[in-house]
């Protein structure tokens, strides 16, 4: 069965690594749902947060695979409810159909999304969420026909574990 | 002010003895000249085989690193240079072998503007290398160069590509050897687990029929002896890959031989009646495995592994114990009981028998009819007292090479395993005669992939490298014609060749020459080969429309071996 999962992976900070990294899932043709790289709190160390739909089997493959890339320092996969997941979503809304429909703003306020600027023409509605939260928005406001443009910034997430994995791996690795 | 600054040129030159290089293959160009200008001054040291195409030179690099163990090395000039590398690099990264290949490259301002001689290399060759740089300082040389020769040869090898931009050699830097033995995000060999130890003992201990299938991991690891140590001790039987075929010597009794679609009965129909299979450095190719959906299905599975990647890729393994075989194997030995198997071990007699009466014997013992390769092959075993190398090319020759040679040395197996790359042969046996000069080197090469690298006798001319070539000429690409044969209603479609007079090119370039047609010559032939002093090309008209048996046809059972066609 395919399940949303999360990986979690460490390098130094290199170019082309974000490259060998996507051609891991190229080659086991797995599509990436969302991809976000950004420095660690580590100095020196990326961190890149990828989502996928797979088997448990294939996403254990990935992780090892991605791993033994020489420049890569941990390679990890979870479930949702293994960590603390966000993501950012903006949305441009057609200002007349919300105008013309009130169930455009009661759904923006049921699921707690912001209307962050109005203007005659448009407006803009940034919502912070799950995931699934965010399809679930995305899905409700489609069927009342407003959206202009839609964007979202790819799932963050942080692991719920109470051990930090990488601190761990790289005090082991210095003490060698 | 006095400056000891030299060019990174000079400094690759340094770092690469440094390294312990003294061979280096290669071809010069444009955007490796100040390299190349660098090595002149360098030549006491560094001996460099001008070949006479960069694919030659990667196989060169190639079969250098598989007799010698140490890394091979490749230097080419950038765009088509670079790209003429990149089969032998995918060759090397497929079946383990560590190599560098330096390859030259545009100036750094020059880079992304499609300059003259430019290719992406670094894009290119990233899938299919095991690491990659490109040195766009000449400050960094000795970092990077002490970097790609410890990524290639620790833990499980591979090849490494560095891509030289111009300004990085031509421009002056302070030199300063470098010695890279640790990269935090790089865990070569993975710290052993004694719980799987004493697992896999138990496992072993409990077992009845106990059978072990070793790879290129064991001479990878330098383990004949710990492998020795534990198959004696607890009495199992041994099967090798392609690649793990010297691992060995054939005429061990616990060695059942080769394991494979053309491997030997016993060891593939056995592999479905075990009852426990230990894996040694191999990866369960599907060539290894044929149907994997029933193989070893009775069988507990031990894959012993350097790298964790392989685990469960292919077959699941109920035990895996990760870790240089060498202290893995080791580590087991001494908890595994003394163990009989007789019983177990004899069953594999049986086919042996079987196999020996109906398609060994034939093969390397006919008594008419046109010549045959497998007769060839074994002759020019027992006549080098199954002490040579043996280099392959890929086809026929390849498989009645490794089916039929023998072996008593760790290291004598050259062949292109994973790639199958045609072409592989001529080249890597040149690079096999630098990396053992002591030893024989005999090539095993069909008409097809002769002329796939045929060039590089312009090399063994120059060189005068004893690359005994024996050339199995047959008129056809005859694996891909046994295929035809057998799977596409025998319709011959461009698998047969017309051939030019080998031994007036041999002639062409200074080799000598012999060509065997009648069965009564080939002995003497092999020994006018053999004690000829340098090269030798023997070309043996075998037969046409030979086929390779046993063989499990692509996607059958491992247990449903061919022994005849129809
Ligand atoms: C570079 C490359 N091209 C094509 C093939 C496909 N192929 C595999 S074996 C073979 C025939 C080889 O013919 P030959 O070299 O004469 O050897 P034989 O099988 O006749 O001994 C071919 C074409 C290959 N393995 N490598
Ligand atoms: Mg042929």
């Amino acid at each position: 069965m395919d399940t949303l999962y999360t990986i979690i992976t460490y390098s130094e900070n290199f170019a082309g690594i974000l490259n060998q990294i996507t051609a891991v899932f190229t080659r086991r043709q797995v599509n990436i749902e969302s991809l976000n790289v950004c420095s660690s709190s580590t100095p020196g160390v990326h961190k890149y947060t990828i989502t996928c739909y797979c088997d448990e089997e294939t996403v254990h493959l990935i992780t090892k695979q991605i791993e033994k890339k020489i420049d890569v320092l941990q390679a990890r996969y979870y479930t949702s409810d293994q960590i603390f997941i966000q993501e950012v979503a903006l949305f441009k809304l057609s200002t007349p159909k919300m105008l013309e429909q009130p169930d455009i703003s009661l759904t923006i306020r049921q699921h707690s999304a912001k209307i962050v600027e109005v203007n005659e023409t448009y407006s803009i509605v940034n919502f912070t969420g799950l995931p699934e939260d965010i399809d679930s928005l995305y899905t409700s406001l489609n069927t009342l026909d407003c959206v202009v443009q839609f964007v979202r910034c790819g799932a963050i997430a942080i692991t719920k574990n109470r051990r930090e994995l990488l601190d761990e791996y790289l005090e082991k690795i210095n003490n060698l | 002010m006095p400056t000891n600054k030299i060019t990174g040129a000079e400094a690759l030159m340094r770092s690469l003895e440094h390294e312990g290089v003294t061979t280096l293959f290669g071809y010069p160009g444009g955007a490796i000249m100040p390299s190349y200008d660098a090595l002149y001054d360098h030549r006491d040291t560094i001996n460099h085989i001008l070949v006479r195409h960069e694919q030659g030179a990667v196989h060169a690099a190639q079969g250098y690193a598989r007799v010698s163990g140490k890394v091979g090395c490749a230097i080419v000039t950038s765009g088509p240079g670079a790209m003429n590398t990149v089969t032998g690099v995918a060759d090397a990264m497929i079946d383990s072998t560590p190599i560098v290949v330096i390859c030259g490259q545009v100036g750094a301002a020059f880079l992304g503007t499609d300059a003259f001689q430019e290719v992406d290399v670094i894009g290119v060759t990233q899938p299919i290398s095991k690491w990659n740089f490109q040195i766009r300082r000449a400050e960094d040389v000795a970092w990077a160069v002490s970097r790609a020769f410890y990524i290639a040869r620790s833990g499980r090898p591979g090849p490494v590509v560095l891509d030289f931009t111009k300004n990085a050699q031509t421009d002056l830097t302070e030199y300063q050897p470098k010695h890279v033995d640790f990269i935090r995000s790089y865990r070569p060999t993975p710290q052993i687990d004694e719980a799987a130890i004493k697992a896999a003992a138990k496992l072993i201990n409990h077992s009845e029929r106990p059978f072990m299938l070793i790879g290129q991991g064991i001479e990878l690891g330098n383990a004949r002896q710990e492998l020795l140590a534990l198959i004696e001790k607890a009495n199992i039987p041994v099967g090798c890959t392609m690649l793990g075929l010297s691992a060995i010597p054939s005429d061990h009794p616990l060695n059942k031989g080769m394991l494979g679609m053309h491997g030997n009965l016993g060891p593939n129909v056995l592999t479905n009646q075990c009852d426990l299979l230990i894996a040694v450095g191999m990866r369960f190719d599907d060539r290894v495995t044929g149907n994997i959906a029933t193989y070893a299905r009775q069988a507990k599975i031990i894959h012993f592994e350097i790298d964790p990647s392989e685990i469960n890729k292919n077959v699941h393994a109920d035990l895996a114990v990760l870790g240089d075989c060498k202290e893995t194997l080791a580590a087991v030995t001494k908890y595994v009981q003394v163990a009989d198997n007789s019983e177990w071990i004899a069953r594999f007699g049986v086919y042996e028998k079987e196999e020996s009466l109906k398609v060994i014997e034939p093969a390397i013992h006919p008594t008419h009819g046109p010549l045959l390769m497998g007769e060839v092959v074994r002759r020019v075993s027992e006549l080098t007292h199954n002490e040579a190398v043996l280099v392959t090319d890929v086809g026929q020759n390849q498989l009645f090479g490794c089916r039929y040679f023998q072996f008593t040395q760790s290291r004598s197996v050259v062949t292109s395993g994973g790639c199958g790359t045609m072409g592989f042969g001529l080249p890597a046996a040149i690079g096999a005669t630098f990396g053992a000069p002591d030893r024989t080197v005999c090539l095993f090469v069909g008409d097809g992939g002769l002329q796939m690298t045929i060039q590089e006798l312009g090399t063994i001319m120059e060189q005068h490298s004893p690359v005994k070539i024996i050339l199995l000429n047959n008129n056809y690409l005859g694996n891909v014609r046994q295929w035809q044969y057998l799977f596409f209603r025998k319709r011959y479609s461009f698998t047969p060749m017309l051939n030019p007079d080998y031994e007036k090119i041999a002639e062409g370039y200074g080799i000598k020459a012999r060509t065997v047609v009648e069965r009564t010559d080939l002995d003497d032939a092999i020994r006018d080969m053999l004690q000829t002093d340098g090269p030798f090309l023997l070309q043996c008209a075998v037969m046409e429309e030979d086929n390779v048996l046993p063989m499990t046809p692509p996607g059958a059972n491992v247990d449903e071996m061919m022994l005849e066609i129809k």
